[in-house]
This record gives structure tokens, sequence and C-alpha cells, in this order.
């Protein structure tokens, strides 16, 4: 407790913290908090316009394709679930990053760093070949090649919220990426050893994890349920 | 700092290992149920695995917010500003749901062309697999049929 008072005395310039957490992770957290309130946002009106529609194109007739596959044979799921392993393990280097970060290691953190940039591109690659693929099929934002499960004809409500919010998450996986390069540059460039900590990381960290979270939720939105 | 640092590495690499292991049996649990669920007709079944995956997906949430971010090990207060705004989304999730839900069966019930629609079988659109013309040709279809149907989405919603 008493190693704690000092810290946050250090921290936060002030008296007492009541949190005990630097104000800069503070601020990403509730920073946080509103992206979660955006992206519920979006999910939430997928929802209700799904569950106000008759009929909805069945996912596993949609995404049943992955690259190199020979000509007519169709694997559902199989990509996406490629997609959420590669988010997963990225978001498990970046854990270790921090944690070598914790342990003022530089040439782990800068090891982890790399793997969790290459898991995030690798995803942005995967998105990209889906979404490429998805428009060579006639989808896009405003046209819906995709019939309803039941055999019915859809709307473009499907494809609609399909690209606008795997987009979104896709821009923030980017933004993510583009973080981690420029902590990874920081980190290279010895600045955490300069300022005695790497609590910079802990934040890139924070939001890393939190692209996997909303990545938990788009992939059971759009792909299982 | 260095009594920080020792307490991090107590529950350091175990527990990373552990919650790795749980996200994945949990993900791999969830891709069996949806494989399933392919061949499943049963409204009522389908209803019930949706259910589970969805049950996982929270518990996913839970390990990756609590032991990725590290959420459970901060004090208290800090937990609750996160985590009391966030339950909102209990009251969201149930309100816009029944919401979208009462709507459809209003219009089932009042809309004769709207239930129409959703008994009118239509064929089966040819695969666009690098097919340039042809799938071009689709599209246009494809997008004349969508037209279509907001133009008469764009009425229902005047009346």
């Amino acid at each position: 407790m008493s190693t704690a008072t000092v810290e946050t005395t250090k921290s936060w310039g002030g008296g007492k913290s009541p949190f005990n957490v630097e104000y800069g992770k503070l601020m990403m957290w509730y920073f946080l908090m509103s992206d979660a309130f955006t992206f519920g946002a979006f999910l939430i009106s997928y929802g209700t316009i799904r569950f106000s529609t008759n009929g909805w194109p069945d996912p596993n007739e949609v995404f049943r394709s992955f690259p190199f596959a020979p000509e007519g044979v169709h694997a559902p799921l199989v990509f996406v679930s490629v997609m959420t392993f590669i988010l997963i393990v990225s978001s498990v280097t970046m854990v270790l990053a921090v944690k070598a970060g914790h342990e003022m290691n530089k040439k782990d953190v800068v090891k982890y760093m790399i793997w969790t940039i290459i898991g995030g591109i690798a995803f942005l690659g995967c998105q990209a070949w889906e979404w490429n693929h998805l428009h060579h099929e006639g989808a896009w934002w405003g046209r819906n090649p995709f019939i309803n499960a039941d055999g019915t004809a859809s709307s473009t409500n499907f494809t609609n919220y399909f690209f606008t919010i795997t987009g979104f998450h896709g821009f923030h996986v980017f933004t993510g990426v583009l973080i981690n390069i420029i902590m990874l540059i920081m980190t290279l460039l010895d600045k955490f050893e300069q300022r005695g900590h790497y609590l910079m990381i802990e934040k890139a960290g924070l939001y890393w994890h939190f692209v996997d979270l909303v990545w938990v939720f788009v992939f059971t939105c759009f792909y299982l349920v | 700092m260095s009594h920080t640092a020792q307490h991090e590495e107590n529950h350091g690499n175990g527990e990373v290992k552990k919650v790795t292991i749980i996200l994945s049996v949990l993900t791999i649990v969830e891709l069996i149920l949806g494989f399933w669920m392919i061949g499943i007709t049963s409204e009522a079944l389908r209803l019930a695995i949706k259910g589970t995956i969805i049950i996982l997906m929270m518990a996913k949430a839970f390990y990756i917010v609590a032991y990725f971010m590290h959420l459970k090990h901060e004090l208290k207060n800090l937990i609750m500003t996160i985590v009391v705004p966030l339950g909102l989304f209990i009251w969201f999730i149930i309100a816009f749901l029944w919401d979208g839900n009462s709507f459809r069966n209003l219009r089932n019930t009042y809309d004769p062309y709207f239930k129409e629609r959703a008994t009118i079988k239509v064929e089966k659109k040819a695969e666009g697999h690098g097919a340039g013309h042809e799938a071009g040709a689709t599209h246009q279809a494809a997008a004349d049929t969508t037209a279509h149907a907001n133009d008469t989405m764009s009425v229902e919603n005047k009346h």
C-alpha cells in the first residue's frame, strides 16, 4: 500500500489517487468505454433490423470461401476462424510485450511487438481478401446478391451492415497496427528506457485487446448466429 | 516499482497461458456449434445453439477484459466506473431487439405486401466466380431488385 501511495503521487501530481493508475491509462479506459458504445450502437442497430425482417441470408452460404480453394469447394466458417485465431494470438503476444515492458526487458518488448504487428497485418490481409472476394461476387454497400436462407428475396440491409461494421472494425485494426508500429519505433529509439517505464506499451496494449474484444462480438453476430 | 514488478511476475506467465487456452477452447467450441448448426432445421434447437454461442461469447469477452486488459487486478472503484455504464447495454439490447421484433409482427399483421414478400421464393443466382460479364449482369439485376425493394420500403415508411 505504501509503494502504491508513492507511485500515485508521482503519476497524478496530487495528494491521493482514487484509482491507483496512471492518468493516460485511465483515459484510455474511458476512451475504450465510449468506443464500446459506438460499436454497441452499430451492432444493436444491426440486431434490431434483423429482428424486424422476415428473412435473412444464411452466413454459411455467404462466407464459405477461402484463398486458393479449388473451384466448387465450399468451407463455411473456415476462413473466419483463421482470422479469429490470428487476432487471439496477436492479443497474446501483446500481453507478453506488456509483461516484458514491466520487466524492463527491451529485447522481448521488441520481439513481441513485431509479432503483434505481424498478426495485425495478417488479419487486415485476410479481411482485404474477404472484402475483395465478396465484391467480386457482387456484394457491396447498396447491393446484395445473396438470397435469404428461406429462399426469399433479401434486402441490402445485410451487406450494408456487414461492410459498415467489419469496415469500422478493420479501421480500428489498422489504427491499432499504426499505434503498435509507433510503439515499436519508440522502443527501438530507447524512449521508454529513458523514461524509466514502458507504460505507453500498456496503453497501446489496452487498445489492441479492445480491437480483439470487438472482433469476438462481430465474429459471433455476423458469422455464427 | 520493484514490488509491482514482482507481483506481475507471480501471476504472469501461468495466467497468460491459462487464459490463452481458455480462449482457444471457447472459440473451438463456438465453431463446433456453428458447424453443427448448419444441418439443423429445428428452429427451437437453432435458437438454443445461438443462445449457447452468445453465452460463450460473453465468457470470451470476460476473459479478455479481466485478464488481458488486466481489469480484474485494478481497484474496485475503477472497475465500477467502467462496468456500471456498460450495464446500460443490458437495457439497450432488450429494448431495441424487442422493438425490432414488434415492428416485424406489426408489419406481418397489418401490411399484406410485407408478409407476401416473405413467402415468394426467388431463383438462386448463378455463382459469380471469376465470370466477369455474367457476374456484372447479376450485379445489375441484384441492384435493380434491391433498389425496387428500397422504393417500396420508403413508401411504407411514409404511411
